[in-house]
């Protein structure tokens, strides 16, 4: 049997949605630095391209160019919250799976660590269809997921170990809350988000199966990279 | 959300994104709000020659607000010389600011926002919740 069968849209709500909910500010204050290719991706755009962040997070991306207009979007309503602080860009809470935006209409889009949280190898794929989908002819998307092979990271992971996993969110209790005896307050709290670990080689095969043509590929700090986009059809 | 943004949404089913009854999305019982944002006429010019003015202009007629020009304004409608003594200089060295044109239009597109409301799909008919100032596009899963 298919072990993707067990997962799908009610196990990423659980294991995904409801966690970023839950761990969003705190989340948020973690991710404040733009990542290299990423920031340089958006700053070599010409001014006035217009595209998307497809999982936008708090928005740490929206912050790298004000002379491009983004339209990001989120899962998680707590997240968008954060992230519609970035003038001239714009926020929306959406499902990477149904984005509300017009077909072949954008010269770019970017969707950093999102596919990877998606359950099945299937709706990876729809996922990455989704994306480039959204772009006009010429129009280029980065997608970035997470590594199976992180050796040198503290988590370690090779390319022996298991790819669907579940990592643990710890949020610190503040000591001053338990001190003054708030509830819930000072402890601990762990929250595990659902991954998929992608393997050398297994995000472009994702995007050809997904309609795409791979322009660029990479790995960076424990992620797998692309630039692709749509193929044309002859 | 401001009104510039609604240029770049449809309707998230998939259903509906092909037919042109889904494009714009209408707005409903909008509340509107100022958000000011510092004007960027650079941002302005490069944008407007990609919007569907059409969709603009209907928008901000369903919103009862003042009506858009018929076309897209030209680069040039957007800047005025704002060196008023015609003996300081060839022309070259004038400086030049952005125009009425562009000043009202950074506010209706860039600053005047959809605060609460509903933003309809014109072939569904589906209704999509705007809560402070973030549009909902999530779909109840017998939609999907
Ligand atoms: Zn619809």
């Amino acid at each position: 049997m298919d072990a993707d069968e067990a997962k799908g849209e009610t196990y990423e709500e659980e294991h995904v949605h409801v966690v970023y909910e839950q761990i969003a500010s705190h989340f948020s204050s973690t991710r404040y630095k733009p990542w290299p290719i990423i920031e340089r991706f958006l700053r070599e755009l010409p001014d006035g391209a217009i595209g998307l962040d497809v999982g936008c997070g708090n928005g740490k991306y929206l912050a790298v160019n004000p002379d491009i207009f983004i339209i990001g979007s989120d899962r998680s309503s707590n997240l968008a919250s954060i992230a519609k602080r970035h003038p001239p860009h714009s926020v929306v809470v959406a499902d990477i799976l149904y984005l509300p935006h017009p077909s072949r209409a954008f010269d770019f889009a970017i969707s950093i660590a999102v596919v990877h949280h998606l359950s099945t190898s299937w709706r990876r794929v729809e996922a990455i269809e989704s994306i480039l989908q959204t772009l006009r002819s010429g129009g280029k998307a980065l997608i970035y997921v997470w590594a199976l092979e992180q050796e040198s990271s503290r988590r370690g992971w090779t390319e022996q170990d298991e790819q669907d996993v579940m990592v643990p969110w710890v949020m610190r209790g503040s000591r001053k809350a338990a001190h003054a005896g708030e509830a819930g307050g000072g402890e601990d709290r762990t929250f595990h988000r659902y991954y998929h670990l992608y393997r050398k080689g297994e995000l472009e095969r994702d995007v050809q199966l997904a309609g795409g043509e791979v322009v660029e590929a990479g790995y960076e700090k424990d992620n797998w990279w692309v630039v692709a986009t749509l193929r044309t059809v002859v | 959300m401001k009104l510039l943004t609604i240029n770049f949404l449809t309707c998230a089913r998939k259903t509906c994104k092909s037919t042109p009854a889904s494009f714009p999305l209408h707005p409903k019982e909008a509340e509107l709000e100022q958000v000011e944002t510092e004007m960027n006429p650079l941002f302005l010019r490069n944008i407007l020659p990609r919007l569907d003015w059409e969709a603009m202009r209907m928008l901000t007629t369903e919103l009862g607000l003042p009506n858009l020009p018929a076309e897209t304004p030209a680069p040039e409608e957007l800047v005025v010389a704002t060196t008023t003594d015609l003996d300081a200089g060839n022309g070259d060295d004038r400086a030049s600011g952005p125009s009425q044109m562009a000043r009202d239009l950074h506010v209706l597109l860039m600053e005047t926002s959809i605060a609460s409301g509903k933003l309809v799909c014109g072939n569904c008919g589906h209704e999509y919740a705007v809560k402070e100032g973030i549009a909902n596009f999530l779909l109840p899963s017998h939609m999907v």
